[in-house]
């Protein structure tokens, strides 16, 4: 017996939702079969990264907390991933909207309060987040410069100057010499819903929402879903390319920087050197497993990462993994994932040998 | 020149060899037509089995071997996905990495907390006494072939039939398909090779630099050979000299902390790399001389019209 | 190897505790569930091995009247919060958060579950609830810089530090202190990685030390790449947190070795004795949590005792590290002859004394 592919008459729905599901699954077999073969109890860990914390209604703050930042970035990169605009740098968008709103805080920390403070903060964040994103924009739109490298690179540039920033002119004055920022004010941070978090999580899902609806009901949706699936359709069409890059990557640098302040104003509750945690880079996989559908990248690609952040924290208080383990899970599910995309297109199809070689 | 400078010259060189081994590979993947961004997973494939079969074996070069085979291996999981089975690279390149930081760690474990001796010099003792030769004949081998591959690369991509096939293949595959070459076949070929310099280059980390492992060794530094192909321009001379002005860079932050030369914001100095690589970008770009901007397919994937 | 046998002690420590319920011993009280976070792997060698080194001593001391958990690789920030949350949801009665970046999370955790008991590593926040400790790591260095001034000939020493935080600070001064007391000319060169871990920068950074003029290295980073790269040059240095001498067998003179078990069985037993209260405990070699690990055999006689005699002048008080006169880098007296630095100041010390160069 053979397996073969057979190119399909047209791409299947149904796949566009079965393979990440799909994916999920080998995944868990797979990896339960992996980590069985080192000596771990593999159907327990699978369980636990997979499963555990969505039936555990006590972690569902925790997946929140996880999945809000995750979700924000990767919602504002699936546009430009539609348009085959490839914006890699999140993480340093992410950071420099996180600092942009740390300066404005610390500019109104000796304050009494004032309402307008936070929303300033997350402005800030939002603005500064979408210059970051216009560098390798215009890089791209005037020289010509692959936006992948650049903005990859001045995703390190962003680090140091969060290092510079933490070493020197914001460090906290009252904390000993260590690195790291004044803690916010109470106005300064976000509020805290209990039972649900801090308000970043609930505003992500409007976020998500309201970039679903522009990019399915709006001109310039279709505009950038236009470019990126027929650029030559797309010019015939008078649509710009070069308008389409500069929006993509603005908006999705916004909405990193605005990831960036909430994470700054909400958990953090100041700035820190270990304020880049790999989200920016997480949300590329999380907005490939949400197959850069912004409702998808909420349900599938956020929540299915945050489950395997967090049940990889107390798989190893109780099955005794090693930390790396969840890194190598979800490196399986991407993997996964981009291999079962395949079945979008083509079907497997079974026969025998003796078929095959006639 | 004192002895300092032929010591501090010796550093430059052992802090630029990683970075040119892993980025010549990358040149060559690049080259033709793949975006390979999981460098740093697979240079850690490669340090922890260069370490760890060291360790087992007591043989240096059958770790080297091994090192390398395990990065291919892992490179051939993003061949597959991204060649075979048409994946987006950036996505698929990404993952690689974050298996390759979480698949090494936990491989190395149980050999966290040992040593392997050091693969040291290559040249007898007796050729190394007075500094000048020591800069010579000093080195560990894995020096002498990132320059040797260097040299390799440059001929074999300007002078060799495969290597116009290659580069042809990275700047047009549509019309090298219809003359008859195999795309996928030859970048298939060039992934393999960048995975095998990229095991090299982690091997320098966990056998020469530091003999030992632990949890991601290479501290992001396949993200900075990454910089330098871009910085390169992709051309192997230049990716020499970009490396070494890199690694020196690196080394006389420190050895101007150590001399007491006060440098002000040194993040400054660490983020200058990226800033200047962004410049070249820029420049090469911009000018669009044949040949001097990024290979014309550089990310994209092939699907052969059927 | 070490991993394997620490997860089985793990499990079966799991297996023991379940033991008493299963088998109805009337008189088996339920164990004390006691929780580690650690900020790097268990495996480092280093810092964190050392906290677990203490784990298992307490593990070992108490028996299955306790059932200790860790969670490694933390990161500082809002992951170490959900970490600590979820310890203590887990039933741990008493939690050690090991890093200096788990201040605030601890502190935010404890206010929600009043009921448990926190200890914090290195910080300088406590409640009624959060208790701090932590090492007098210069009194290390001390005896560090005493060996340091014996064996170096060139009369520099390399220091590899981190972050410029009290904790660092006063152990480059405490090492300089000793060493110019041998030596009244010894000078020691200070690099900063701005690190606390990454193997291939401090083994650069031990590099530029000895081809500038350095023959014996200390550092207050975590690798043990110093140590390597001394081997290698035939050189002198000094471990770190545990005894690394199987690095560098030729180089290594002794390292500052953290005993952590000691506070962490005192601490366990005042909780399971109901006598558990707040505080901040201090350690250095009186109480045994510092102790040099063995002396490298290469070092002579008058060496050995003249660094014990440091060892035991900082013990009986005689001659405590910070004992004037004590002049800083411009030539100002910070202790005049006869008086020495009190607690305050060393914990706040952000100032170099003569003979550092940073």
């Amino acid at each position: 017996m053979l397996i073969e592919l057979e190119k399909r008459k047209e791409p299947s729905k149904a796949m566009v939702y079965l393979t990440p599901l799909i994916a999920v699954g080998l995944t868990m077999v797979v990896g339960a079969l992996i980590f069985s073969a080192l000596g771990y109890e593999g159907a327990r860990a699978a369980w636990a990264m997979f499963v555990a914390p969505l039936v555990d209604p006590g972690k569902w703050e925790d997946l929140g907390l996880k999945a809000a930042p995750l979700v924000m970035i990767a919602v504002g990169l699936s546009i430009g991933f539609r348009a085959n605009v490839w914006n890699i740098g999140a993480e340093g968008q992410y950071v420099v909207g996180g600092l942009a709103g740390t300066g404005v805080a610390l500019a109104t920390w000796h304050l009494d309060g004032g309402w307008w403070v936070l929303p300033l903060m997350c402005l800030a964040g939002a603005v500064a987040g979408a210059a970051y994103a216009a560098i390798p924009a215009i890089l791209r739109t005037r020289l010509n410069v692959s936006e992948i490298l650049s903005s990859l690179m001045l995703t390190y540039v962003a680090i140091q100057l969060l290092y510079w920033l933490m070493n020197g002119p914001w460090k906290d004055p009252e904390g000993f010499n260590f690195p790291q920022s004044r803690l916010f004010q109470d106005f300064q941070t976000l509020p805290f819903i209990s039972g649900v978090g801090y308000l970043n999580v609930p505003l992500s899902l409007v976020i998500a929402l309201a970039v679903w609806f522009v990019m399915a009901r709006t001109t310039f949706g279709f505009q950038i879903r236009t470019v990126g699936a027929a650029p030559q359709a797309a010019r015939y069409g008078g649509f710009s390319q070069e308008r389409t890059v500069w929006w993509s990557l603005v908006i999705g640098g916004a909405l990193a920087g605005l990831a960036g302040i909430f994470e700054a104003a909400g958990p953090f509750g100041q700035m820190v050197p270990q304020f880049p945690t790999g989200y920016g880079f997480t949300a590329i996989i999380v907005a490939f497993l949400g197959r850069l559908h912004p409702i998808g990248i909420v349900i599938l690609g956020g929540l299915v990462l945050a489950v395997t952040y967090v049940g990889g924290e107390s798989a190893q208080a109780t099955l005794g993994l090693p930390s790396s383990a969840t890194g190598v899970f979800q490196a399986m599910l991407l993997f996964f994932l981009l291999a079962t995309d395949i079945l979008i297109t083509h079907r497997l199809k079974w026969r025998r040998s003796a078929e095959g070689s006639a | 020149m004192d002895a300092m400078w032929f010591s501090v010259a010796m550093t430059i060189v052992a802090a630029s060899t990683p970075l040119l081994l892993a980025a010549l590979g990358e040149l060559v993947v690049e080259k033709a037509g793949v975006l390979n961004l999981g460098l740093e997973g697979m240079m850690l494939v490669g340090a922890v089995t260069g370490f760890a079969v060291t360790f087992a074996t007591g043989a240096a070069l059958v770790g080297i071997v091994a090192a390398m085979l395990a990065a291919v291996a892992a490179s051939m999981i993003f061949a597959f996905l991204t060649l075979t089975l048409a994946s987006n690279q950036v996505a698929t390149g990404l993952a690689l990495t974050i298996f390759g930081v979480g698949i090494s760690s936990m491989i190395g474990e149980g050999f966290v907390g040992k040593t392997i001796p050091v693969l040291g010099p290559v040249f007898p003792e007796a050729l190394a006494g007075h500094p000048f030769l020591r800069l010579l004949f000093g080195h560990s081998p894995l020096v002498y072939v990132s320059l040797v591959m260097t040299a390799v690369v440059a001929w074999f991509l300007t002078r060799s039939r495969a290597g116009l096939i290659l580069r042809a293949v990275g700047e047009n595959d549509a019309s090298a398909h219809s003359i008859g070459y195999s795309v996928i076949g030859v970048r298939y070929a060039a992934v393999a090779f960048g995975g095998a310099m990229a095991g090299l280059a982690g091997c320098f980390y966990s056998m020469v630099q530091t003999p030992m492992w632990a949890e991601e060794l290479t501290a992001g530094r396949g993200w900075i050979a990454l910089a330098l192909v871009v910085f390169s321009a992709w051309k192997p001379w230049r990716l020499l000299l970009g490396a070494y002005l890199f690694g020196t860079v690196m080394t006389l932050e420190l050895q101007a902390k150590a001399a007491g030369v006060g440098i002000f914001a040194p993040e400054f100095l660490a983020a200058l790399p990226y800033l200047a690589t962004i410049l070249v970008l820029a420049l090469i770009s911009s000018r669009r001389s044949v040949g001097a901007a990024a290979p014309a397919c550089l990310g994209r994937p092939f699907k052969p019209a059927t | 190897m070490t991993l394997m046998t620490r997860r089985s002690l793990l499990r079966t420590g799991a297996a023991a505790a379940a033991l008493p319920l299963v088998a109805g011993r009337a008189f088996a009280q339920e164990p004390l569930k006691v929780g580690f976070v650690y900020v790097g792997p268990v495996g480092d060698f280093g810092y964190t091995y050392a906290h677990d080194q203490g784990r298992q001593e307490a593990d070992a001391h108490f028996g299955d009247r306790i059932r200790t958990t860790y969670v490694e690789n933390v990161a500082e920030g809002p992951d170490s919060e959900r970490v600590i949350r979820n310890l203590a949801e887990d039933g741990n009665q008493l939690i050690f958060t090991c890093s200096f970046g788990f201040m605030n999370p601890t502190i935010k955790v404890a206010k929600r579950f009043p009921d448990v008991k926190f200890e914090h590593c290195s910080g300088y926040q406590r409640a009624e609830n959060v208790a701090t400790y932590n090492a007098r790591f210069y009194e290390g260095r001390a005896v560090c810089g005493t060996i340091a001034a014996k064996m170096s000939k060139s009369g520099v020493a390399g220091y590899i530090a981190s972050f410029p935080i009290p904790e660092v600070v006063s152990g480059i001064n405490a090492f300089t202190l000793a060493a110019r007391r041998v030596n009244p000319a010894f000078q020691t060169k200070v690099v900063w990685v701005s690190s606390w871990y990454d193997p291939a920068k401090e083994a650069d950074a031990a590099k530029a030390l000895f081809d500038q003029g350095a023959d014996v290295i200390a550092q207050h980073t975590d690798s043990p790449a110093a140590l390597q790269a001394a081997e290698q040059r035939g050189l002198w240095a000094f471990g770190q947190a545990w005894d690394m001498s199987s690095f560098a067998p030729k180089a290594h003179l002794t390292a500052i070795q953290n005993h952590w078990g000691a506070y962490y069985i005192e601490r366990i037993q005042k909780t399971l004795d109901g006598a558990w209260e707040s505080g901040d405990a201090w350690w250095g070699f009186k109480e045994g949590m510092l102790k040099m690990s063995p002396f490298n055999p290469a070092i002579p006689a008058d060496v050995i005792e003249a660094a014990n005699e440091t060892e035991v002048g900082i013990v009986d008080g005689s001659a405590p590290p910070f004992a004037g006169p004590i002049v800083n880098q411009a030539g100002e007296e910070k202790a005049a002859a006869g008086s020495a630095l009190d607690d305050p100041a060393i914990l706040s010390m952000d100032w170099y004394v003569e003979g550092v160069q940073s």
